[in-house]
């Protein structure tokens, strides 16, 4: 018999965190990622963890800052409305230096937009969290068993640079179901000797805060926190490539819509056309390497997403515009087909990358 | 398989029920006129029976869904036609109830007729591969978490234990017997046990009472 478990991605995500030691969750009911609430608030009372509904979005971003606070692995997730009113929380949270994991399983936006998949937040993502200069570790599933080992990932990341893991997903990531393995080997959180839990008479108080009144102190803070980023920049970028070796036309995705991009490719490979894929994984960290290589061989880079054009930025930069990169998309939580994909492919392949 | 006048399909969500209740409301349509199906479900407006409304249609299988099923439209509506399983008689209906307990509260609106008329079989979908119902307790938890809330007694279970695309043999021979525990516990048959039209193949004569599913369409990802 299988050691699978079908899982919904959001289930794989809750299961995951607890997994990984997560005993806190504290949310607000949104559709399409109501299911890692279910979840939480079924299973946390089963083994000794606090799952909260909270009265807002704003209220549970409050709480995982306390909970991280304290040194305990902790999460909050909801979708696109909902993360914009976590953004204070997420901000005061990157200005305190605390790790915690955030989950944003999106869906069409802007305003209340609809509930079906997008990947429009991507901006709000890898740009703006929040107010003030910060950032996040944006890691981004194309499958429910990677929604599992990016959620632990998440975690550990989060610990280790203490700073926030956001997991980038989408409505068609949190609510298809996959055979998933939870047989992973789940690092132990680091100390953390900065954590509030009571002095007991034995050493210093430590403080949690994010209020620096002093500018010298506050651009110091900045700063230190930069030079992290950097060194995250350096070595925990993710990424996938396929079929880049002999690539003449890079597609480019992530998530879902990298599995619908891969569809494609293997259809253009088919016709003959030398199409490969890059697919991000971590979103920030942004792989540049794969896109500066492959700037040097391909004569069209196609970004493929569920938004009005946002990775494709980064896509641009990281290549130095070397070379055209055009824009394939569905947007209105629509997905676009393997047809619309190959189609731009084959148009790449013909126009020989003009514009 | 022999329909009471009202089939009743609960399930945790995600077991698969929907699809299950689709199949047999055609195999209803085949064996009788004046086929309803009812979509109850006010928890997950992701999947719906509302998908298949082209299989309805072409069965003269009359679907009675919420007006915002399917719809961009995220609230828990019932539709107003409902009471039609209970105050028609002459129907015979297939009802697919949201997961959980809290989607069989809308069941509950219906419970004190169709208990009085005593006509029907309600049906837990089982899955032994889902998380949160691995064991015949979880199972047993769940059925009367239902049952509380939805104010009907079950009456049989359907097992549909699958790893999606990745379902084999000796999976759906494991959760046969692990159906024949939860039955045991539970004091109830296991009325089918569902599999793809590619494993019914391999499993036919192996297993009591094996029915092969269509499966509604996925997208291609």
């Amino acid at each position: 018999m299988s050691d699978k478990v079908l899982m919904k991605g959001n289930e794989a995500i809750a299961e995951a965190a607890i997994i990984a030691g997560c005993r806190h969750y504290f949310g607000y009911p949104i559709t399409p990622q109501t299911e890692i609430a279910a979840y939480m608030a079924k299973k946390m009372p089963k083994i000794g963890g606090c799952f909260l509904q909270a009265e807002s979005e704003i209220a549970a971003i409050n709480m995982v800052y306390g909970v991280a606070s304290a040194g305990y692995r902790v999460m909050t997730s909801s979708s696109s409305p909902g993360i914009a009113l976590k953004s204070e929380g997420l901000s005061y949270m990157a200005g305190s230096d605390l790790p915690a994991l955030v989950v944003n399983v999106q869906r069409g936006g802007p305003g209340l937009g609809g509930i079906q998949p997008s990947q429009s937040d991507y901006f709000q993502a890898t740009r703006a969290g929040g107010h003030g200069d910060f950032k996040m570790i944006v890691l981004a599933p194309a499958s429910v068993q990677e929604m599992a080992e990016l959620t632990v990932k998440g975690f550990e990341l989060a610990d280790t640079y203490r700073m926030t893991s956001m997991i980038l997903a989408d409505g068609t990531m949190g609510q298809m179901m996959e055979p998933v393995s939870l047989d992973f080997d789940v690092k132990p959180a680091p100390a953390k000797p900065w954590a509030t839990t009571g002095t007991k008479m034995q050493r210093e108080h430590n403080i949690v805060n994010s209020l620096s009144l002093v500018p010298e102190e506050l651009e110091k803070f900045n700063i230190e926190r930069f030079e992290r980023y950097k060194k995250i920049e350096e070595t925990e970028a993710m990424y996938e490539e396929y079929m880049m070796d002999d690539a003449e036309i890079c597609v480019t995705a992530f998530g879902i819509a990298a599995r619908v991009s891969k569809n494609a490719v293997n259809e253009a490979r088919k016709m003959g056309i030398k199409v490969g894929l890059i697919r991000p994984i971590t979103l920030w960290p942004f792989p540049k390497a794969p896109y500066e290589k492959a700037a040097d061989k391909v004569k069209e880079f196609i970004s493929v997403e569920l938004s009005m054009g946002q990775m494709i930025e980064d896509v641009r930069l990281a290549t130095s515009c070397k070379v055209p990169v055009t824009l394939c998309n569905r947007v209105g939580g629509m997905i676009p087909s393997p047809e619309q994909v190959l189609e731009a492919i084959i148009k790449a392949n013909q126009n020989g990358g003009a514009k | 398989m022999e329909f009471k006048r009202i089939t009743i399909l609960c399930g945790h969500y995600g077991s698969g029920k929907t699809n299950i209740a689709v199949n047999l409301a055609v195999e209803l349509s085949k064996q009788k006129n004046n086929v309803l199906a009812l979509d109850l479900d006010i928890v997950n407006p992701y999947f719906r029976t509302k998908d298949s409304a082209d299989t309805f249609s072409q069965n003269g299988i009359k679907l009675i869904a919420s007006q915002y099923a399917n719809s961009n439209v995220d609230i828990p509506a019932l539709p107003q036609e409902m009471y039609a399983v209970i105050d028609d008689k002459s129907a015979n209906a297939v009802i697919d109830v949201g997961g959980d307990d809290r989607g069989a509260l809308a069941l509950g609106r219906l419970a004190p007729s169709i208990n009085e008329e005593n006509n029907y079989n309600m049906f837990m979908v089982i899955n032994c591969f889902r998380p949160l119902t691995k064991t015949p307790n979880d199972v047993l938890e769940v059925m009367r978490e239902i049952e509380v809330a939805g104010k009907i007694k079950f009456t049989g279970l359907i097992n549909n234990s699958n790893l999606g695309r990745e379902t084999e043999s000796a999976d759906v021979l494991y959760s046969v017997k692990f159906a024949q525990e939860c039955s045991k516990l539970l004091n109830l048959p296991v009325v089918l046990t569902t599999v793809n039209q590619k494993l019914f193949a391999e499993l036919n004569g192996k297993i009591e009472n094996l029915y092969p599913l269509t499966l509604q369409n996925n997208n291609v990802i």
